[in-house]
C-alpha cells in the first residue's frame, strides 16, 4: 500500500499535479474580489501556516542572533582591515607613487587645465568618466521604465493633479517670491561653476547639479505648466542626446588620435585662460547639462510621472 | 599602428552612441534594427580581434593621450575576444528570439527604452571583458547593474517589482562590496591598472606586508562579484528575477549579465592576484564549498519548482555552482573548465528561457507544469528547443554539457580531495538534472490537456524570429558539442596570455 502511494505520488509528480517534496511556501492566496468577504482566504496553505506559527517563531529568533552576530564578525574585520592599512597622509603610503607624481606634477602642462581634478577626470582617465556619465543616462532610463505612466490627456492625471493640488507649494507667496529672486543667482552660479571648472573647483557634476536644482526650485514655485515653456519632453531629450553624443564623439576623436599617435587638433592652450584645457571646459558643459536634465526628469518622474 | 587595435574600443563606444541614438528615435522597429545591426558590428569587430590575437598574441589599447598608470587602458587578447564575440551573438539572438514577447509584455512607450537599455548592456559587457583598469571594471559594472534592473522591470506585473527589488538590494550589495575592495586595494597597492597592481600584490604577499588587508580585498572582491552573479547562499533572488522577466530579459540576465560578472572576476584573478597568491588564499575553497552546495541546492529546488521559468531559473543557480567549483578547483585545467561552462550556459539558457516563453503562450500563458502538459506538440519548435537545451544541461554526449562536465571532471583529477567531491557532486548534479529536465520533457510531450481553451497550436511560421533563434542556439550548441576542441584550445591560450 505504501509502495503504491509512493508510485502514484511520483507519477503525479511527472504529470505536474503534485510536488515531489512538500514545500512549505505555498502560492499566496488569491485575491478575490467576488467572495463575500474578499480578505478572507481559509486554505489548505493558510492554516498549515497557522501550524508553523510557533515554529516560525523560533527560526526567526535564530535568524535575527546569527544576523547580528555576522554583522559584528564583519564590522570587526572590516575595523580591523581598516587600522592595517598605510596612514592617511603619510609620505610612505603606497598611493605616493609615481602616478599621483605626474598628474600633480605635470597635469598642468600635459591637460592645460588649473583645476587638477578635471584634468584628471575629463582627460587623464576620461573613459572613467564617459561610462560615469552614462551611468546617469542608464538611471533617467530606468526612472523613465519605473515611472513613466500618465499621458497627459489621461482623465486619471487630471484627477492626480488636483489632490496634488492640496500639497502644492505653487500658490505660496514665500516660496513664489523667494523663488523669484533666487532663480538669476542660482542660474549663474551654475554656469559659473560650469564653465569655470578646469580652472576653479567645481566642472560638470557639480555645476549640472545646481542648474538641476535651480530647476526643480523654479517648478516647484511656479508649477509645471511655466517650466514646460523651456524644459519639456522634448528639449530635455535633445539636450541629452546632444550632449552625450558630443561627449561620446570628442573622446573617441581623443581617443583614436591618441592611440594611434595620431596629430591632434585639440591643444592644451595657454593655462588659466577661460579657452583652454583643450576640450575639458566643453565636456564639463555637456556633463553638466546631462546632470541637470537628470535630476529634473527624476524629480518630475517621481511628482509626475511624465517629463 | 593596425586598425584591428582599435576594435575593441570601438565596440564599447559605438554601443554608448547607440544608446542614445536609440534614446533619440521614436520608433521601436528602427531601435531594433539599430540594435541588431549594433551587435552584429561588435560581432564582426570582435572576430576580427580574435583572429588578430591568434596569430599574434594579446595586445593592449592606450584609451586617450597618456600610457598606461595614467590613462585607461584596454586589453585584448584571445580569451577576452572569444568571450566578447559569444556575448554578441546570445545578446543579438535574445533580443530578436523573444521580440514579440516583447511587444506583448511592454508597454508601447517602453519598447525603444528596452532597446536602449540592451544597448548600454552590450557596452558595458564589451567594457568588463577588454578592461585592463579595475575601476573602469566598477563604473560599467554600475551601468550593468542599472541597466539589467531596467530590463526586468520593464515588464510590468506586481511581481517584476518585488523582483526587481530584490534583485537591486542583492546586486547593489554585491558592487558595494566589490567597491570597497578596489578601494582597499589602491590604497595598498598604489595602482588601479591590473599588471601594476599584480606586481605590487606579489611583493607584499611575498613581504607578508598588509597581509590581512590584502585578505580582506581578495574575499570582497570575490564575494561582491559571486552575489552579483548569484553563487550558492546568495541565489535567491534568481527564481523571481528570471522566472517572471519577459522572456528575452531572463535570457540576458541568466545568459550574459551574470556570465560578464564571473569572467571579470576570472580576469582579475589573473591579472590583479595572480593565481599563485589567489589559490594560497584560501578563498578559493570558499569558491569551491559554495560551488559545490549551489550544484546541489540549485538542483533540490529546481525540483521541488512547479512552475517552469522558476524550475529553469533555479537550474540556473545549479549551474552558476559549476563554474565557481571550477574557479575553485585549479588556476588551470579548473578554470579551464568553468570559461568552457560559461559558455555552455550563456548558449543553453537563453535557449530555455525563450522556449519557455513560447510553450507557455501555447498553453494560454501557464506556466505550471498541469498546464503545460501536451505543450511541446502544440508548439513543435519550443519543444524541440526545450528538448534540446535540456539535454545540453544534463550532459548527454554531443551536446556542449557533455564537454564542461568532462572537462570539469578531467580538472578534479590530481587534487585528492577536491576530485572526491568533484566527481560524487558531478554525478549528484547530473542526476538531479536529469529528474527535473526529463521530468519536464515528458510533461511537454503528453498528449493530454487540450481542453484548456487557453491551448492553441502554435506553427513555425507564426515565429519566424523565436524558430531562427532557436535553431542558431541549436546549430552552436551541436557544432561546439561535436568539435569542442577547437574552443577549448582557445580558452586555455586565452588563459596562458592573461
Amino acid at each position: 500500500m505504501m509502495k503504491n502511494n509512493k508510485e502514484s505520488k511520483f507519477l503525479r509528480w511527472l504529470n505536474g499535479e503534485d510536488l515531489l517534496i512538500d514545500t512549505k511556501n505555498e502560492e499566496p492566496p488569491v485575491y478575490d474580489p467576488e467572495a463575500a468577504n474578499p480578505y478572507q482566504y481559509e486554505t489548505e496553505a493558510h492554516t498549515l501556516r497557522k501550524v508553523d506559527k510557533a515554529e516560525r517563531r523560533v527560526f526567526s529568533r535564530v535568524y535575527l542572533a546569527l544576523s547580528v552576530l555576522l554583522v559584528l564578525f564583519l564590522s570587526a574585520v572590516l575595523l580591523l582591515t581598516v587600522s592595517n592599512l598605510p596612514r592617511y597622509g603619510s609620505a610612505e603610503a603606497p598611493v605616493n607613487n609615481e602616478v599621483s607624481e605626474r598628474y600633480i606634477e605635470e597635469g598642468l602642462e600635459e591637460t592645460g587645465a588649473t583645476n587638477l581634478v578635471a584634468g584628471m577626470i575629463l582627460d587623464y582617465r576620461a573613459f572613467d568618466t564617459l561610462g560615469e556619465s552614462h551611468v546617469l543616462f542608464t538611471g533617467i532610463c530606468a526612472v523613465m521604465i519605473l515611472l513613466l505612466t500618465a499621458r497627459k490627456d489621461s482623465k486619471k492625471q487630471l484627477r492626480h493633479q488636483d489632490e496634488e493640488a492640496l500639497y502644492d507649494v505653487t500658490c505660496d507667496p514665500i516660496v513664489r517670491i523667494m523663488a523669484f529672486f533666487l532663480m538669476p543667482c542660482l542660474l549663474l552660479f551654475g554656469i559659473y561653476v560650469l564653465l569655470n571648472g578646469h580652472l576653479s573647483p567645481g566642472g560638470g557634476f557639480s555645476g549640472g547639479a545646481i542648474l538641476g536644482a535651480a530647476f526643480i526650485l523654479y517648478s516647484m514655485a511656479f508649477g509645471f505648466e511655466k517650466t514646460e515653456r523651456f524644459l519639456n519632453e522634448k528639449t530635455i531629450k535633445v539636450i541629452s542626446c546632444c550632449s552625450l553624443g558630443f561627449y561620446v564623439v570628442a573622446k573617441s576623436y581623443s581617443f583614436f588620435t591618441g592611440a594611434n599617435h595620431l596629430p591632434s587638433i585639440i591643444s592644451p592652450g595657454t593655462p588659466g585662460a577661460i579657452l583652454s584645457a583643450g576640450i575639458i571646459m566643453p565636456l564639463n558643459v555637456a556633463v553638466g547639462m546631462v546632470v541637470a536634465c537628470t535630476m529634473y526628469s527624476i524629480f518630475s518622474f517621481f511628482k509626475r510621472g511624465t517629463v | 599602428m593596425n586598425l584591428v587595435f582599435n576594435f575593441p574600443a570601438f565596440t564599447v563606444l559605438i554601443s554608448l552612441l547607440c544608446s542614445g541614438i536609440g534614446f533619440a528615435i521614436n520608433d521601436k522597429r528602427k531601435a531594433r534594427v539599430l540594435s541588431t545591426c549594433l551587435f552584429c558590428a561588435c560581432f564582426v569587430m570582435n572576430l576580427c580581434t580574435l583572429i588578430y590575437c591568434v596569430k599574434n598574441g594579446p595586445f593592449t589599447y592606450m584609451m586617450g593621450h597618456y600610457p598606461a598608470p595614467w590613462g585607461n587602458e584596454i586589453r585584448a587578447g584571445v580569451g577576452e575576444a572569444l568571450i566578447a564575440c559569444f556575448f554578441n551573438v546570445i545578446i543579438a539572438l535574445c533580443v530578436n528570439g523573444g521580440y514579440s514577447e516583447l511587444l506583448n509584455d511592454v508597454d508601447e512607450r517602453k519598447i525603444k527604452l528596452y532597446f536602449v537599455m540592451v544597448n548600454l548592456i552590450n557596452a558595458s559587457l564589451m567594457a568588463l571583458v577588454y578592461t585592463n583598469d579595475i575601476f573602469t571594471g566598477y563604473v560599467f559594472i554600475e551601468i550593468c547593474t542599472i541597466a539589467s534592473a531596467g530590463i526586468l522591470m520593464i515588464h510590468e506585473i506586481g511581481r517584476t517589482m518585488l523582483a526587481a527589488t530584490r534583485y537591486m538590494i542583492f546586486s547593489l550589495l554585491g558592487s558595494g562590496l566589490f567597491l570597497i575592495g578596489v578601494i582597499l586595494l589602491y590604497d595598498i597597492t598604489g595602482h588601479l591598472l591590473m599588471p601594476n597592481i599584480l606586481e605590487a600584490v606579489g611583493t607584499l604577499w611575498a613581504s607578508g606586508e598588509y597581509h590581512l588587508p590584502l585578505l580582506v580585498v581578495i574575499c570582497l572582491i570575490s564575494m561582491g562579484i559571486a552575489i552579483k552573479s548569484g553563487m550558492f547562499p546568495f541565489h535567491f533572488w534568481m527564481p523571481d528575477t528570471y522566472g517572471v522577466a519577459t522572456p528575452s530579459s531572463s535570457g540576458i540576465l541568466s545568459g550574459i549579465i551574470s556570465k560578464g560578472y564571473i569572467f571579470l572576476l576570472i580576469k582579475i584573478i589573473f591579472r590583479c592576484f595572480g593565481t599563485d597568491v589567489f589559490y594560497a588564499s584560501g578563498i578559493n575553497d570558499v569558491l569551491f564549498v559554495c560551488g559545490v552546495c549551489g550544484m546541489i541546492f540549485g538542483s533540490i529546488d529546481a525540483i521541488k519548482e512547479n512552475n517552469i521559468n522558476r524550475m529553469t531559473a533555479f537550474s540556473s543557480a545549479a549551474q552558476i555552482g559549476y563554474i565557481y567549483m571550477g574557479i575553485g578547483l585549479s588556476p588551470t585545467l579548473g578554470v579551464t573548465a568553468a570559461v568552457f561552462h560559461i559558455l555552455t550556459h550563456a548558449v543553453t539558457k537563453p535557449l530555455l528561457f525563450l522556449a519557455n516563453g513560447k510553450l507557455a503562450l501555447a498553453s494560454g500563458r501557464e506556466k505550471k507544469f498541469l498546464g503545460l502538459r501536451g505543450a511541446g506538440l502544440r508548439n513543435r519548435v519550443a519543444g524541440v528547443a526545450f528538448t534540446f537545451g535540456a539535454l545540453s544541461m544534463v550532459g548527454i554526449p554531443g551536446f556542449m554539457g557533455f564537454i564542461s562536465k568532462l572537462l570539469f571532471a578531467q580538472a578534479a583529477v590530481g587534487g585528492s580531495l577536491h576530485m572526491a567531491v568533484t566527481i560524487i557532486a558531478l554525478a549528484v548534479s547530473t542526476i538531479l538534472n536529469t529528474m527535473y529536465f526529463l521530468r519536464t520533457v515528458i510533461t511537454l510531450f503528453t498528449a493530454e490537456g487540450w481542453d484548456n481553451p487557453g491551448n492553441v497550436r502554435v506553427f513555425i511560421r507564426q515565429q519566424p524570429g523565436f524558430a531562427v533563434a532557436a535553431i542558431c542556439f541549436m546549430a552552436i550548441n551541436v557544432v561546439i558539442g561535436m568539435h569542442s576542441q577547437p574552443i577549448i584550445t582557445l580558452i586555455e591560450r586565452g588563459l596562458a596570455a592573461l
